[in-house]
């Protein structure tokens, strides 16, 4: 370290046509606030819109040279992958915070280590919610998604939104929007506040919520598999199977002649993209569509775009195939991109003294290092976390076949037949035993019994729920008929007897008519509307 | 009438109580099954006071008038919301006639048992109606009686105290908490095995003042029983007692050898067994579970709840209501106790009025009497068909701009699904949290009557409409336009 105050520097982007910076005047402010001083090279912020005066109002030393800033810096923040010239620069005391492309870039990591300097991808930032405000590729998707929706309206010649004017009526826009990933998402918002029919698909069904929060339609495809489980391969996508490509592109090629714009994010990590619209689609739309391939740095979802390039076809589809659509929003992105530096530092500074933690422990400062003190530490072990909750698959219900139904229902008639049959073999044996010991007398009151308990079960399933009270009322009037027992005793000598039995058809008087007079009152209110 | 006549007037009435019964599966076919019941019981009087063997028509007539009169006095001044504790009522006297009939019973034989003693053949052969049946009866048959009027006793005196305890617990006279002597369960069974030891005296020694020592014990039984169980299971208490006071009046008949009493007790024993259950299955509770008292078998402590209850006035409630195209409204024993029904249809009848979906939604067991919500509404003129069952409406709460609680808590808590720990775990509820918006009119922020905490009332989208239900609803009604 040299002196006491760390010094965090961002130099001037050297890639042909990048736009943004790593560092703007108010992230400069919050890492001051950390403890850091911040240097930065001269013109770096200019194509972002942030002048050297800017930096220097917000207390940033402006250096003249690459050279003196990356002498001059400790801790380097970039946006693009360093090239050749830049990896001479480290050494063993300097931290590199910027893109990387580890998978893609060993020659750059061999370097770095041989520098002994320590590397942090930003793209490498797991995808866990603590460290989703450092997400830069998140942060710049969703700059890309929105840009691609721009660059489509400005090669499209017609409205977005339907319109009925008094120059005759106007068609909405169709547009489609093939991967509901970030960017994805981004366009489908773009597009649907700019009042464009919007579609949306993508491999993973669970988006389909995502997409419709959004405004937009999913496009369901008729295929029965195992839908993958995004949340299980960490929030990306992953390759599918043939037939399930199959089944999508029939579906593509089905939407193609309706679509006016499509915008294809589909990209999966560490592969090249997959093709996903093909030339017979491209012929297929009508002229004046716009493709706007945001995977077209990774070869593109369709085979006719050309990285970097806008090109016409036969049939007058225009392909856009720009990769750097953050930076064509250079000012945006690179306030976005800078407060992901920034967080980052904030993480690696977590006493805020001005000194740098390079804690190996942090899952997220761990996963996204690729080398430290002199060694490569790429891949990184899988997070501790798992990235997002991963959902056991739930067991849906399966749509029974014909036989299958049959069969359940024989089954459920069986045991039905069988559970009858138990119940009244059971039944029958308990009257027997009854029947052993019991006088003919008794049983032939008994056999009442018995059916009348059975036609009270019959008859009762069947009543409504909301004439349960009337149903207790007319039971409970009903009950009433112990008036009988009273009745038949009244007659007989004894005073006592002749007493109670008078009080008893009294009281049971009471209940026979309280009770069929309160069922019929409830009942008449009952009315149909 | 000739025991012919008397036979054929009991079958057409037993046929009219089925018919009856089975009638109340509709609304409409209800108003004619209650008059089957009703000729179908004056069939069975009629013919059993005009048959033979029945005297002192002058105390028949006196005692059933004036039971006849306070009936109506009854039913007639009754409000609906008091149903429950009147039905309850009623059960009481089924109880204590029953016990009156099965001392009687034991009188006669009695009576019967000191003349056979006399030798006295003439007065025997003079005897007439129950005591004629009664002295032809021979020794095994003497037994069994026995059994019969013992039972029937039993029950009868059960039902009745326990009655009396459901209604006092239904009007708010006997606190509604579920309280139990020291002892608990142990007293009911100890006091149970004590009877089934008097029945086997009494069979030996035919000793009357065993029977009357059941009786009170019985009475004791039915009285510690319900003072167990909670206001909130009282529904289930009801049709139980209901089924109760029908099995005594079978248990009645068969002692008298009357067939009518046999079948209709019969079937009132197992039309009330049948409601029960199906009640304690609308809780997802074991009948045994509710008979034996209170909320039990927790597993762990309760989940807690984080948030806070969010009042809203009658304002906000109006505005929510007038921007609203569907609701649902979910009445509760709360509405019962404000009086709130009217305000309810007429809240119902504005908002119908300006085009929106309105609909009611009643869990099996909401109110304190199986159906007692539909009663409500369909006394403050309620259109039956917007009136839904759980089963029915649940699905369409997630489309439901407006969700409006009225005095109900357990039967939509959400506890119930997320809290594994909750004592209602499992129990089927009402899921209003889905819809868009929750209203909940309650009058203060306690647990309500199972003491229950109600995570809904925490609930993002719920606000709650502190009040009396009925006052609420009064204010918000000239907000609606």
């Amino acid at each position: 370290m040299k002196g006491n105050i760390v010094k965090i520097g961002a130099p001037k982007e050297v890639e042909a046509g990048e736009n943004r910076v790593a560092m703007t005047p108010d992230s400069a402010t919050q890492l001051q606030k950390l403890g850091y001083d911040c240097v930065i090279e001269t013109g770096a912020g200019a194509a972002a819109g942030f002048a050297d005066a800017d930096y220097e109002a917000a207390g940033v030393a402006v250096v003249k040279t690459a050279a003196a800033l990356w002498k001059a810096a400790d801790i380097i923040a970039k946006v693009r992958q360093p090239n050749a010239t830049e990896l001479k620069r480290l050494s063993d005391d300097k931290t590199l915070i910027s893109f990387f492309n580890p998978a893609g870039n060993e020659a750059g990591m061999e370097a770095a280590k041989a520098k002994g300097a320590n590397v942090i991808a930003m793209e490498m930032v797991p995808r866990i919610s603590r460290a989703q405000k450092m997400d830069a590729l998140s942060s710049m998707a969703n700059i890309a998604g929105y840009r691609a929706v721009i660059e489509a309206g400005n090669n499209y010649g017609r409205f977005f939104t339907g319109q009925i004017t008094a120059a005759g009526k106007v068609p909405p826009a169709k547009v489609l929007v093939v991967g509901a990933g970030v960017a994805g998402l981004a366009a489908i918002g773009t597009s649907t506040s700019l009042g464009a029919i919007t579609y949306a698909f993508d491999v993973r069904p669970e988006v389909a919520e995502q997409v419709e929060s959004m405004g937009a339609e999913f496009v369901y495809l008729d295929f029965e598999e195992a839908a993958q489980d995004g949340a299980a391969s960490g929030g990306y996508a992953s390759v599918s199977s043939p037939e399930f490509r199959e089944a999508q592109l029939a579906k593509f090629r089905e939407l193609a002649p309706e679509m006016d714009i499509v915008i294809t994010t589909a990209l999966i990590p560490n592969r090249e993209a997959p093709e996903l619209w093909t030339e017979d689609m491209v012929a297929a739309m009508k002229p004046g569509s716009v493709i706007v391939d945001l995977a077209a740095e990774k070869g593109g979802n369709c085979k006719l775009t050309v990285a970097d390039e806008k090109i016409v076809t036969e049939n007058g589809v225009t392909i856009i195939g720009y990769t750097d659509f953050p930076s064509r929003m250079a000012s945006q992105a690179s306030t976005l991109y800078s407060t992901n530096i920034r967080h980052m530092l904030t993480d690696l500074t977590p006493e805020k003294d001005g000194q740098i933690n390079h804690d190996m422990e942090d899952d997220v400062i761990r996963g996204a290092t690729v080398t430290y003190q002199g060694e490569i530490t790429f891949p990184p072990p899988p997070p501790k976390i798992q990235a997002i909750a991963a959902r056991p698959q739930a067991a849906k219900p399966r749509e029974l076949t014909v036989e299958e139904k049959r069969a359940g229902e024989v089954a459920a008639f069986r045991t039905q037949t069988r559970n009858q049959v138990g119940m009244l073999g059971v039944g029958t044996a308990l009257i027997l035993l009854v029947g052993a010991v019991a006088p003919a007398s008794f049983m032939s009151h008994f056999i009442v019994f018995v059916l009348a308990v059975f036609v009270g079960f019959q008859v009762i399933w069947g009543v409504a729920h909301s004439l349960h009270t009337p149903l207790m009322a007319v039971t409970n009037a009903i009950s009433g008929i112990i008036i009988l027992g009273a009745l038949l005793q009244i007659g007989t000598g004894q005073w006592l007897v002749v007493t109670l039995a008078t009080v008893s058809v009294l009281i049971a008087s009471i209940n026979i008519v309280g009770g069929f007079l309160v069922t019929r009152r409830m009942l008449a209110m009952f009315q149909k509307s | 009438m000739s025991i012919g006549l008397v036979s054929a007037a009991y079958i057409s009435a037993a046929i009219l109580f089925i018919l009856s019964l089975g009638g109340l599966s509709g609304q409409e076919s209800a108003k004619r099954a209650v008059w089957y019941g009703i000729v179908g019981m004056g069939l069975a009087v009629l013919a059993t006071v005009f048959g033979p063997g029945i005297a002192n028509w002058f105390l028949i007539l006196v005692s059933v008038a004036v039971g006849s009169l306070i009936g109506v006095y009854v039913a007639g001044r009754v409000q609906m919301t008091e149903m429950p504790q009147l039905v309850a009522a009623l059960h009481s006297f089924v109880g204590l006639a029953a016990v009156f009939i099965g001392f009687n019973a034991e009188l006669v034989m009695n009576m019967i048992v000191n003349l056979n003693a006399e030798g006295n053949t003439e007065a025997l052969e003079a005897l007439t109606g129950f005591a004629g049946t009664v002295a032809e009866k021979t020794s095994v048959e003497l037994a069994i009686l026995k059994v019969e009027v013992f039972l029937g006793v039993f029950i009868g005196a059960v039902t009745f105290t326990g009655s009396i305890v459901a209604f006092g617990k239904l009007a708010g006279k006997v606190t509604s908490k579920a309280e139990k002597l020291p002892g608990g369960h142990m007293l009911n069974a100890g006091a149970a095995a004590l009877s089934l030891i008097l029945l086997i005296v009494y069979m030996s020694t035919g000793g009357g003042w065993a029977l009357v020592a059941m009786s009170l014990l019985a009475f004791f039984i039915g009285y510690h029983l319900i003072m167990g169980i909670g206001g909130a299971d009282m529904p289930v208490v009801v049709s139980m007692l209901n089924s109760y006071s029908g099995w005594a009046a079978a248990a009645i008949g068969f002692s008298l050898g009357n067939d009518l009493l046999i079948v209709t007790g019969a079937l009132v024993g197992s039309s009330g067994a049948i409601l029960s259950y199906i009640m304690c299955k609308a809780m997802n509770r074991s009948f045994v579970s509710v008979i034996l008292g209170g909320f039990g078998n927790t597993t762990g402590p309760a989940q807690e709840i984080d948030g806070e209850q969010i009042a809203i006035d009658a304002d906000g409630v109006a505005t929510a209501l007038n921007e609203a195209d569907s609701i649902i409204i979910i009445p509760g024993y709360g509405m019962a106790v404000a009086q709130a029904q009217q305000s309810v249809s007429e809240l119902t009848r504005k908002l119908r009025a300006q085009g929106k979906t309105v609909r009611f939604a009643i869990h099996p067991v909401a109110g304190r009497l199986p159906g007692h919500m539909n009663v409500l509404l369909a006394e403050a003129k309620v259109p039956y068909d917007i009136v839904m069952e759980m089963d029915e409406i649940n699905a369409d709460f997630p489309s439901t701009d407006v969700a409006i609680v009225i005095g109900s808590n357990d039967i939509v808590n959400p506890a119930a699904q997320e809290d594994p720990n909750s004592p209602i775990a499992g129990m089927p509820v009402l899921e209003c949290w889905k819809a868009k918006q929750v209203f909940v009119s309650k009058r203060g922020q306690g647990t309500g009557y199972s003491g229950i905490e109600n995570p809904l009332f925490y609930k993002e989208n719920t606000r709650m409409f502190y009040g009396d239900a009925k006052a609420s609803l009064d204010s918000l009604l000239p907000k609606i336009d």
